[in-house]
């Protein structure tokens, strides 16, 4: 005989536990900790990069990377001396919570004011998974489009700030700076829209100002 | 593609909730998914199909309803849905809505024999 179980239980259940207890020891160790994400190529690791060039001599930084297969994002963070673990995700297309926590074994919390974690480049599946972060960050380069905040909804509805990068190539794109900052801003009401170039390190300030707010913000 | 994910997610919730109520056999799945979720349901479902063969969920069917995305404004309190993504008070000029349906990914029943 057919019998109906009601179980309402999340889907996502298991890491959404494992992401606060993440989220709790962050708070106990003061750490803050950003969820780098955006596509690939839009400019994760070089915003990274010229970060860890503005900060990494009065902030206590370390940084987890995802990537699917190579270790070439964390070659480029090692060069700055600032701690750095690789997390291979073979083929899967964002991290979770158990990922960071396994990660983190090598990571001495104690030290550090801030832990940036660059999620593996996709505007879809990264946005769904809580991996203990306090706040999310988006880098959208305006070669992707101004059509990508409406297209990837979750993703920038569920940012703090989003950076929309490789401003120096504008006149040779056809991005509407406007209309992307308003569909975001209406998506997302409050949130920071900055236009930068993280190769040339223009309009990094207010970014890096925010950076060093939020790492005040849990000491 | 983060579906297979979620289909072990589904599945492993079915067998524990099965186990604990003694069930020889799922016959039916039935999710929650907001519209928000940015799940692909064709996916989900080829993702389920594939790993729950040989489980007692064999010959599960999976039934997905959908969430609509529902805001709730912060200044007037009013609740609308939100089409566009617009997230602003259709009613108060600088109300802001508040998501308070749309991303749920949820197992909600199972039917078991």
């Amino acid at each position: 005989m057919a019998v109906t179980i009601d179980v309402k239980a999340d889907i996502l259940g298991k890491n959404d536990a494992v992401a606060e207890e993440l989220r709790n020891l962050f708070k106990e160790k003061h750490v803050f900790v950003l969820d780098l994400m955006g596509s690939p190529g839009c400019g994760k690791t070089t915003l990274l990069e010229k970060t860890m060039q503005a900060l990494k001599d009065d902030i206590n930084m370390a940084v987890i990377e995802g990537d699917l297969f190579t270790s070439k994002d964390a070659d480029r963070i090692d060069r700055y001396g600032v701690p750095v673990v690789q997390i291979n995700t073979a083929g899967g297309c964002h991290l979770d919570a158990p990922m960071i926590k396994k990660a983190i074994e090598n990571i001495d919390l104690d030290k550090l004011d801030l832990l940036v974690i660059e999620n593996v480049g996709n505007l879809v599946c990264p946005a769904e998974f809580d991996i203990g972060e306090q706040k999310r960050a988006v880098v959208l380069s305006i070669t992707e489009g101004d059509d990508k905040p409406m297209k990837y909804p979750l993703m920038f509805k569920l940012a703090s700030i989003v950076l929309l990068n490789k401003t120096d190539i504008l006149k040779f794109c056809n991005f509407n700076l406007d209309g992307a900052t308003e569909d975001i801003k209406t998506l997302n009401p409050g949130v920071e829209v900055l236009p930068v170039s993280c190769s040339l390190g223009d309009g990094l300030k207010p970014w890096l100002d925010w950076l060093r707010e939020m790492v005040r913000s849990v000491k | 593609m983060h579906e297979v994910g979620l289909a072990e997610g589904v599945l492993d919730i079915a067998l524990d909730y099965a186990k604990r109520n003694d069930a020889k056999r799922i016959a039916e799945v039935t999710l929650l998914i907001g519209d928000m979720a940015g799940v692909e349901k064709d996916t989900l479902e080829f993702a389920f199909d594939s790993i729950k063969k040989g489980t007692i969920a064999n010959d599960a069917k999976l039934v997905m309803h959908t969430a609509p995305i529902v805001g709730r404004c912060q200044k007037c309190g009013k609740e609308f849905h939100i089409d566009h993504y617009d997230f602003f008070c259709p009613e108060c000029s600088d109300g802001v809505l508040e998501l308070i349906s749309g991303r749920e990914l949820q197992v909600e029943s199972l039917e078991v024999e």
